[in-house]
């Protein structure tokens, strides 16, 4: 009888692992105060020529190092221009290096570490061998070398920080796709016939792609700093476009008369870095099931 | 323990064999003529003809590989375009002032994250927990280079204590000396606090749960005692040699700290380098750091076999 009420009452909906997830994700604050700063970064730099007061190129001889007033909030550069407007489009250059340059790491390291897992032997041997070479160089000592050989702009900066990355996703995606493929699953998956080709794309990557998202969150975080360095040390976007590392480098020449100059595109860069990293320590203690 | 030190040196091999296979390969990134680009701005005929020479430029490119690598065992990593030196011997001469500025800024790093880890860990969901991990993140989101402006407007412009660049060697005046260096190795172990008060929370809260510290505990030990002589002595493991992997960040974390107090190490070097196209310097420079890196995280996974007595057997 007990049984027959127990089958009348409506069983509760099993939540897919990613609705879990994201369930668990919005239940931590750091988490969701770095995804709002990070949305906010977003729009700032979709509608920046909306946002921003004033045209981030225009110079003006008579306003130049103005401290921060009511006609320029954030005050005024060695040459005039808005600070505040500058730093509203060097959010664009930031998110932009920090997006695509992560595509590439992810669009290059993903297959090669898929293969090197899933087919293993000489091709997982020599894989590795050329990630450990690339780790082996300091990041941002390879990004500055391949930036200076490509020769310096934003795209070159991009390229060379998504190479530079590249092997961090090679290795990662390896090593998990080593502990999918002898999961009872995958083993069914090819008794019953399927291509490797199948399993390695049906089977095998869907399960790699959490660890890979938290990678990919806190590997934006690295990126936009080494595009701000890169564009620091003037390997990157090249003036007069307005970016957040060639600001600093300016700025750090008129520290004395205009401190506001390295304030804001600092405090920026600070910002969303930090933002990056609370969203991937979120993310990271959301997907992994231990800490469900 | 000869067993192991030859196995991981068998293991470096093909890493410095793919390395250098990468170093060179930055070579033909360079667009149209090697021997004109590496020239420099001047593009004199007889430094033109100089590079095609030394680096056999009308030969296949396997061919060029060998003929370099060759050049580099020998400690040839060719001269500088700009200031007509070995490359080897600029990156020597600059090598002592980043190594004083890693050591100092290592020290830093060394005392505030192993400080904060183990307070962090012993009093964990505390507000000097929550205070420890808010130092982390803000260490691992400050660009250095940015930190380091702030810290000159602090303390060299507002507060006059600190001079804001240069450099006095320890040999002329150590006081000097460690006055322009304080703060960039304050800027540079700033980050690697952060990354090892992460690494020393996680591992004395993994130790703090042990038997053997229960037992310690058990038998009456002051608290003190158990934390930094029986915990933190076997947490220290896994500290020294992900410590060792730092070294890079370090390194990368050196080139722009240089930059922004006109310091004249090996991070300064590299930097001067691309911006006068001497792309010989940065090449040996890269070589060098990887080698350096690769040399050095043999000499951790050797540290962490000595002091883990489980790994001797």
């Amino acid at each position: 009888m007990a049984a027959a009420l127990d089958l009348a009452t409506p069983l509760p909906r099993e939540l897919s692992p990613a609705r879990r997830a994201l369930r668990r994700l919005a239940r931590r604050k750091g988490a969701m105060v770095g995804l709002a700063i990070v949305v906010f970064f977003v729009v700032m730099a979709i509608f920046a020529g909306w946002i921003a007061p004033q045209d981030p190129l225009a110079t003006s001889w008579s306003a130049v190092r103005k401290a921060p007033g009511a006609a320029h909030w954030f005050g005024t550069d060695e040459i005039g221009r808005d600070v505040l407007s500058r730093v509203v489009w060097g959010a664009r250059a930031s998110l932009l290096a920090g997006v695509v340059s992560v595509c590439i790491s992810l669009a290059v390291g993903v297959p090669i570490g898929l293969a090197a897992g899933y087919v293993g032997g000489w091709v997982d041997m020599l894989v590795s061998r050329l990630a450990d070479a690339m780790l082996a160089c300091p990041f941002l000592i390879l990004a500055i070398a391949l930036a200076a050989f490509l020769g310096p702009s934003l795209t070159n900066a991009m390229i060379a920080i998504g190479v530079a990355a590249t092997p961090v996703f090679v290795r990662l995606t390896r090593a998990q796709v080593l502990a999918v493929k002898v999961e009872d699953y995958v083993e069914a998956a090819r008794a019953v016939g399927n291509s490797h080709l199948r399993i390695a794309l049906r089977h095998v990557f869907p399960n790699v792609v959490p660890p890979l998202i938290v990678q990919a969150t806190l590997a934006i975080a690295a990126a936009v700093i080494a595009e701000a360095s890169l564009s620091f040390l003037g390997l990157g976007q090249q003036p007069p476009a307005p970016s957040w590392g060639s600001m600093l480098n300016t700025a750090k020449n008129y520290v004395e008369n205009a401190p506001w100059m390295a304030i804001w595109p600092g405090l920026s860069i600070f910002l969303l870095v930090l933002s990056f990293n609370l969203l991937g320590d979120g993310l990271r203690d959301a997907l992994d099931p231990r800490h469900g | 323990m000869l067993q192991f030190l030859v196995k991981r040196l068998a293991a470096i091999v093909p890493t410095v064999f793919l390395v250098s296979v990468l170093i060179f390969t930055l070579q033909q990134l360079l667009p149209g003529d090697p021997a004109v680009a590496m020239a420099g701005e001047d593009r004199d005929p007889n430094v033109i003809a100089y590079l095609r020479a030394k680096f056999h430029l009308d030969e296949p490119i396997p061919v060029r590989y060998l003929y370099w690598a060759k050049g580099v065992l020998h400690g040839d990593l060719g001269d500088s375009v700009r200031i007509q030196e070995p490359v080897t011997q600029l990156i020597l001469e600059k090598l002592p002032v980043t190594i004083e500025l890693a050591a100092l800024a290592m020290t830093i790093a060394l005392v505030i994250g192993i400080s904060a880890g183990i307070v962090s860990a012993v009093f964990k969901d505390t507000v000097w927990d929550y205070g420890a991990n808010v130092f982390a993140l803000w260490g691992l989101s400050t660009p250095n280079f940015w930190l380091g402006i702030l810290m000159i407007l602090l303390f060299s412009v507002r507060l006059g204590w600190l001079p804001a660049s240069g450099y006095v060697s320890p040999f002329e005046d150590l006081r000097a000396n460690l006055a322009s260096m304080i703060m960039p190795a304050f800027v540079l172990g700033n980050a690697i606090a952060a990354v090892l008060m992460r690494h020393t929370r996680s591992a004395m809260l993994q130790v703090l749960s042990a038997d053997y510290v229960r037992t310690a505990r058990a038998k009456g030990l002051d608290e003190r005692v158990v934390v930094l002589r029986h915990a933190l002595r076997n947490a220290l493991v896994p500290i020294v040699t992900l410590g060792a992997l730092e070294f890079g960040t370090l390194l990368s974390g050196a080139v722009l700290t240089e930059q922004v107090f006109s310091i004249p190490g090996f991070g300064k070097l590299i930097v001067d380098a691309v911006f006068n196209r001497d792309y010989l310097v940065v090449q040996g420079v890269v070589l060098f750091t990887a080698s350096a890196y690769i040399l050095l995280n043999l000499l951790a996974d050797v540290a962490y076999v000595l002091i883990n007595p489980r790994m001797r057997t």
